[in-house]
């Protein structure tokens, strides 16, 4: 059974509660489809686990399936250096039929972002050695597609793309 | 038995595509990660080889060069290897059948194609690290990294 070999740090993007027991690292592809309907159960996980759910994501962009998941997760971090990470991360989730630089710069605008910036930093060395990291750390725990989902470092092999799988995954490790 | 870290890696001579073949030999000085599979088309060997593709600059920072094999035929390892985009080479195992598989120690008698095997060689040839997955699992790359980083650190 495969474990998370890079532990969770500063340099990873966590979202709710910080002080959570249970620490739900995802690895992820803005342009994988499962991964967008693990998004739309991870939202609701968050709320309902409002209390003790921790959630990191990485990246794990499979470059040759998905034309365009390189430059998501490029956009994705570009966002972070204007402390927007998660509300990018969500928008390109959300608009995952339509992803084009064209579109990920008018979700840059739409969240308001320094354009200039935004250009400058998405094919930036510290934004494309941030998703190489990521990926290359996946492969060290052994994720082999996505999303690959670990549950305080151990990687969860029973969830069936289903709420309830991953419900069930953050009540057992309570 | 599937061969094990030390001993030196049979050599072949295999078709790359219809019209190129590769030795192991041609690799000396460089290290090679030969990933035996079933067969193209099947749904791991795919998911895996797909795996393997995205990760040809990791492998490279290591001064390695992947190279897959199966018992198909240069043909349909064109297809496949087309079909999938993939960036390294597929190697024929396929006449005389399996000979290659057999060498290693990775050849499935009853199915008449190779398990599921990865082997990292030394830029002298030698077999530093094998590893023989259940054939419906695809074994990801770990193993092979940390193999790797075993030996940059000798």
């Amino acid at each position: 059974m495969s474990k998370l070999r890079i532990p969770v740090s500063e340099h990873d993007h966590r979202t709710g509660d910080q002080q959570g027991k249970v620490v739900l690292v995802e690895y992820g592809d803005y342009q994988c489809p499962h991964c967008g309907i693990a998004h739309k159960l991870l939202k609701r996980l968050l709320k309902e686990f409002n209390q003790g759910l921790q959630f990191v994501f990485r990246n794990f962009p499979l470059q040759e399936a998905h034309p365009e998941a390189m430059i998501s997760a490029q956009a994705a971090e570009a966002a972070a250096f204007q402390n927007k990470f998660w509300e990018m991360h969500d928008i390109i989730f959300e608009h995952q039929d339509t992803l084009s630089p064209q579109s990920l710069l008018q979700h840059a605008k739409k969240l308001h972002l320094s354009i200039d910036k935004f250009s400058e930093d998405l094919d930036s060395k510290p934004v494309v050695s941030k998703v190489e990291t990521d990926f290359e750390g996946g492969i060290r725990s052994g994720v082999n597609g996505t999303p690959t989902f670990f549950v305080n470092g151990m990687i969860l092999e029973t969830y069936d793309a289903s709420y309830e799988s991953l419900e069930d995954a953050v009540r057992n490790a309570r | 038995m599937i061969l094990e870290k030390g001993s030196p890696a049979p050599e072949f001579d295999l078709h790359a595509t219809p019209d190129q073949k590769l030795k192991l030999s041609d690799f000396r000085g460089k290290r090679v990660i030969l990933t035996f599979y079933p067969a193209d088309w099947s749904p791991v060997c795919s998911d895996q080889m797909s795996l393997y593709n995205e990760m040809l600059k990791y492998f490279h920072k290591y001064n390695a060069e992947i190279l897959g094999i199966s018992v198909d035929s240069k043909w349909c390892h064109m297809a496949f290897g087309q079909n999938r985009k993939i960036h390294f080479p597929l190697l024929a195992d396929f006449e005389p059948k399996g000979a290659v598989s057999k060498a290693y120690g990775v050849y499935d008698e009853i199915n008449g194609e190779c398990h599921r095997a990865l082997f990292v060689i030394d830029e002298n040839g030698i077999i530093q690290w094998s590893y023989l997955s259940p054939d419906g699992i695809n074994p990801g790359a770990d193993g092979i990294l940390d193999a790797l980083d075993n030996m940059a650190h000798k």
